[in-house]
């Protein structure tokens, strides 16, 4: 599993590639939230083009991020999900938190 | 009713067999001809069983985790993974979506993600003695089951 980082202006987008399991959480988590932290996003954009499996560590990751980005007004877009990945988004009603969108189509926008 | 192929296997309970846990499961269950959504459900129901027995029943010990997989005929699979941990004392409580005891980022879906993605679940578990938990999944059967 690895986290590549960039940053553009006010957006901070992590590209995640691999498994994301319980074992692998803390390493994303920890890499995703020192780019948070240092670069202050208004926006942070998790893209799962390269995640290859989720089970529910990675409902917590999104929970956790989401819950770092909102008291600062930030918002958190999740792109390219498989479908796997974003049948286990949705039966955690992930699509009330953050932005979605299913290899490039949109799907729910609420806050 | 008697399976008509059966692997077993007992594996350490560490984190980082949590990824061989459930690609052994679906390697196992690929003979019988799943779907691609079918083999992604599975894997993420073992998945979830296995950190159960990982952060729950093992907590900061290692354990052996040990997993039963029969496949019957007409696509039928049925899988149990059973720990010798510290048993979970309320398992309706246990299995509530949301419900977690783990804190930090454990979202307490597990259960949910469980329920959801087999047909059918149970959960036997003892205090002090530790958890079994048995999935049942009906494939939807695309060719001959051989």
């Amino acid at each position: 599993m690895s986290v590549r980082i960039e940053c553009s202006g006010e957006a901070v987008t992590a590209y995640l590639d691999g498994e994301i399991d319980h074992h692998t959480a803390k390493g994303i988590r920890e890499e995703i939230d020192a780019a948070v932290n240092t670069n202050l996003p208004t926006l942070l954009i998790l893209d799962f083009r390269d995640v290859t499996f989720m089970d529910s560590s990675g409902i917590g990751l999104v929970m956790g991020r989401y819950k770092l980005l909102s008291p600062r007004g930030g918002e958190l877009h999740i792109t390219n999900t498989s479908p796997q990945i974003f049948k286990v988004m949705k039966l955690a009603g992930l699509n009330r938190l953050a932005v979605i969108d299913k290899g490039g189509r949109r799907v729910e926008i609420k806050k | 009713m008697k399976s008509k192929n059966e692997f077993k296997m007992t594996l350490d309970g560490r984190s980082s067999n949590e990824s061989f846990a459930r690609v052994a499961v679906a390697a196992f269950v690929s003979q019988l001809d799943p779907t691609i959504e079918e083999l992604s459900d599975i894997k993420t129901a073992v998945s979830e069983a296995v950190t159960n027995c990982i952060v729950h029943a093992y907590k900061e010990k290692i354990g052996p985790i040990f997993i039963t997989v029969k496949l019957f005929g007409e696509g039928l699979v049925r899988i149990k993974i059973r720990d010798k941990g510290c048993g979970i004392p309320d398992v309706k409580k246990a299995m509530e979506p949301l419900y977690t005891t783990a804190g930090g980022e454990r979202a307490g879906l597990g259960f949910a993600v469980m329920e959801s993605f087999m047909d059918k679940i149970h959960v036997h578990s003892t205090v002090g003695k530790g958890t079994t938990v048995s999935f049942r999944k009906q494939l939807s059967l695309r060719s001959a089951d051989d």
